[in-house]
């Protein structure tokens, strides 16, 4: 039993869940959400033992680190964030269908980890640059913001389809998904929880640049990238503090933002030039 | 009459113009679009390159708008700028009302209980029973809290967060403090390099992007350099011994290793690269092709050493990485001229995996390297930037207003109590200027621990 195992399971465990929400959501059980939310539970008890397991087997290498330093270890990291947030709002608002929202992408998000072929498991030893305590600080900071992006992409995404509270047609389905007000709300907490730290992250970035090159900022196309995306957020922040936007406009405008984010993960690689996740 | 007049409109006009939020939204918008452009075309790479990927015309074209520096341009410099002096003019302009309520000290309810209370409620006590445990159980929650006596009723006034309004203050000043400090750190710092061979020292470097080189006013020297491989092959460490000496005096000792940089008077070295460097001794060994006799001798690169016997002379010339002999690699070498007597100097080449090579040459005395001491060049990246303590600011001042900008706010709550036939009647009002949802939750919880504190169980606490 190794930490790729038990995180492979817990994909399944997480996809299990997010089944159990969208069951519970589109055949009216409502019975379900509550053994969907021990579900996640569990997957997010067996996505904290991959990730400690992950730890010591590095100590185990003889190399003993952090597992934060690539693609699939920032992957498990995110599915746990996503997955930790989402049980906190449930807990506060108690709205299980956002998790039919929330939970796919969780699960994606370890599925892609611990399926794609380019993504790799192996528990490889760190490059000289990346022996920081900042970017430890750097990469939880900013997981936890693209999580709660994530799940206000999801609120997003609830909102356009809510439409109109009483709307007709479709409305059975509809009526499960929280009151539009509550869809905003609840949103732009999100926005703003992933704002501060985005804001953390791209900073402790500055400064672990600053410890190991000299230079705060290079305006390489990862840190470009989010700073685009935080641009993007801190429009929207103003757009609808001052401008009055509410509702529809703003849960566009944050599904553009998670955009910003996926292309600040993923994209970037696809870029010209040379980005120093990893890479140094 | 008077005409200033118009100056002070257009004056109004432009103040007005960078106060909006309009500007800030349309400027924030166009400095995301323009990034992407830079991270879609490469920054800073060669004429030649760029010929090649757009063609010539586009690369007069682009070439034009800065586009391949564009960071550094002045239309995106410029951008920038319209920005720092937006957030400075809002901040100015909407300070006077921010700080009114900041520092006043009246509590300010008076439009409160025109809306609807957030929660009510019937007690079977009398107000003046009820009093100072409402007073005592409002002023836990809520500090600046006071009882204003009204009738036979009572109302109890209360207020907490005035000065989470300074948030987004320090949100927006926390940008431009930022950006001052880039601003100190382009005019005052500097970014260069330097190759520092083990063993020697320097007291000047090169900066990037210009070539041009910067005495630093003191000496560095590199005593050692090492690297460390993990078990697969890639780098684990890469560390420098620097020495910093004043007028050849040492001052400072430190090892560097990526991460952990030697800070001497605002100038910082930081471990970036490496390289080999020439050995500057290699240790020869001559053996005689008829009693076999071994002798050794350590030689200079650069100088000669006599052949025992007075066989001749041989010179050290040039150490090679990848020598190629008659078209084949031997790797790496060392080359030199051997001059005998009565014979024309001839170069020679003695491989270093190879000690017998020269044996092929048939000479009295076989040649060959017993060993070199191979030596390293520490690479440098060496950097001063006043800024960074200003810009450092700034990051802690904007995390900070955010957080309060965000999680906190300023509430106020009125709890107004009646006397209705034999019983109390309680309404709370309240708002708070974000996060209402949480605030109504919570005045609605105030409202329930009120109703459940009778004056019994009050006395019978204070007992
Ligand atoms: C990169 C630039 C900027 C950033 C990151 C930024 C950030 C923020 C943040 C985080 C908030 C609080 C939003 C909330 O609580 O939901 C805010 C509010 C605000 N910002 Fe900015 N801001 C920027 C530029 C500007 C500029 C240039 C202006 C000038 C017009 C401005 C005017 C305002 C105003 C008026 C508020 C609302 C204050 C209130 O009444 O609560 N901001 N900003």
């Amino acid at each position: 039993m190794n930490s790729s195992w038990i995180l492979s399971v817990t994909t399944f465990i997480y996809g299990l869940a997010a089944l159990l929400y969208l069951a519970a959501w589109v055949f009216h059980r409502e019975g379900l959400n509550r053994p969907a939310t021990w579900v996640v539970g569990l997957g997010v008890a067996g996505n904290t033992a991959g990730f400690a397991l992950r730890w010591v087997e590095s100590y185990r290498m003889g190399i003993g680190r952090i597992p934060l330093s690539n693609l699939y270890e920032s992957l498990v990291f995110f599915s746990l964030m996503i997955a930790v947030i989402y049980l906190v709002v449930e807990h506060k608002y108690r709205q299980p269908t956002i998790g039919a929202f929330a939970l796919p992408l969780a699960t994606l998000s370890l599925a892609y980890a611990s399926l794609a072929p380019n993504v790799s498991d192996r528990i490889q030893p760190l490059l000289p640059a990346l022996k920081s305590n900042w970017l430890t600080v750097h990469v939880i900071t900013c997981f936890i913001g693209y999580a709660a992006f994530a799940i206000a992409f999801g609120l997003g995404a609830m909102y356009l389809l809510k439409r109109d509270d009483n709307g007709t047609g479709t409305a059975a389905l509809l009526s499960a998904i929280p009151p539009r007000r509550v869809l905003d709300e609840l949103g732009h907490q999100m926005v703003l929880f992933g704002f501060l730290f985005l804001s953390a992250g791209i900073l402790s970035g500055a400064v672990w640049a600053n410890s190991a090159w000299g230079r705060y900022w290079g305006w390489d196309p990862k840190e470009t990238w989010s700073l685009i995306t935080w641009f993007v957020y801190a429009t929207l922040l103003h757009a609808r503090l001052m401008r009055g936007w509410r509702g529809k406009r703003i849960a566009v405008f944050s599904m553009v933002g998670f955009a910003a984010v996926m292309v600040t993960y993923f994209g970037v690689n696809y870029l010209p030039g040379l980005h120093s996740y990893g890479a140094g | 009459m008077n005409n200033n007049a118009p100056r002070k409109n257009r004056l109004d006009a432009l103040w007005g113009f960078f106060t909006s939020v309009r500007l800030t939204v349309v400027v924030l918008l166009l400095l995301a679009a323009t990034s992407v452009v830079g991270t879609l075309i490469p920054q800073n790479a060669s004429p030649q390159a760029y010929i090649q990927a757009y063609g010539e015309f586009a690369y007069r074209l682009l070439h034009v708008f800065n586009i391949f520096d564009m960071y550094y341009s002045w239309w995106f410099r410029s951008l920038i700028a319209i920005l720092a002096v937006n957030i400075t003019v809002c901040t100015i302009h909407r300070w006077p009302s921010i700080w009114r309520i900041v520092a006043s000290g009246k509590l300010r309810t008076a439009s409160l209980e025109k809306r609807r209370p957030l929660t009510e409620f019937s007690d079977r006590h009398d107000p003046r029973e009820l009093r100072e445990g409402y007073r005592a159980c409002i002023r836990r929650k809520f500090p600046r809290a006071r009882l204003l006596q009204e009738g036979k009723g009572f109302r109890v006034v209360a207020e907490r967060g005035r000065w989470t309004r300074l948030g987004v203050p320090a949100v927006h000043l926390s940008i431009v403090v930022i950006l001052a400090g880039a601003l100190i750190g382009s005019f005052f710092g500097f970014d260069g390099f330097v190759n520092i061979p083990e063993g020697g020292s320097v007291s000047q470097i090169r900066l990037r992007n210009s070539d041009a080189t910067l005495p630093l006013g003191f000496e560095v020297r590199c005593d050692d350099f090492d690297v460390s491989f993990y078990k697969s092959g890639s780098p684990k460490e890469f560390r420098s011994s620097l020495v910093i000496l004043e007028n050849g005096r040492k001052v400072l000792e430190k090892d560097i290793i990526v991460n952990d940089p030697l800070r001497y008077r605002g100038i910082n070295f930081f471990q970036s690269s490496y390289g080999p460097m020439p050995p500057k001794k290699i240790t020869l060994t001559f053996t005689s092709r008829d009693s076999g006799r071994t002798v050794r001798h350590q030689v200079a690169m650069g100088r000669s050493v006599a052949l025992p016997e007075g066989g001749g002379r041989f010179t050290v010339g040039e150490y090679r990485r990848d020598y190629r002999f008659r078209g084949v690699q031997v790797g790496a070498a060392v080359l030199g001229v051997l001059e005998r007597p009565g014979q024309a100097p001839a170069e020679i080449a003695l491989p270093l995996r190879f000690p017998t090579f020269d044996r092929m040459r048939k000479g009295d005395w076989i040649l060959s390297v017993a060993g070199l001491e191979e030596a390293y060049y520490t690479g440098l990246q060496v950097t001063r930037d006043p800024g960074v303590p200003v810009v450092y600011a700034g990051f802690v001042l904007l995390i900070l207003g955010c957080w309060v900008a965000f999680f906190m706010s300023h509430q106020k709550i009125v709890v107004d109590v009646r006397p209705s036939a034999h019983s109390s009647r309680v309404k709370i009002f309240g708002t708070a200027n974000r996060n209402r949802l949480g605030f109504e939750n919570k005045v609605r919880k105030l409202g329930a621990e009120l109703s459940r504190l009778s004056p019994e169980t009050q006395q019978g606490e204070s007992k």
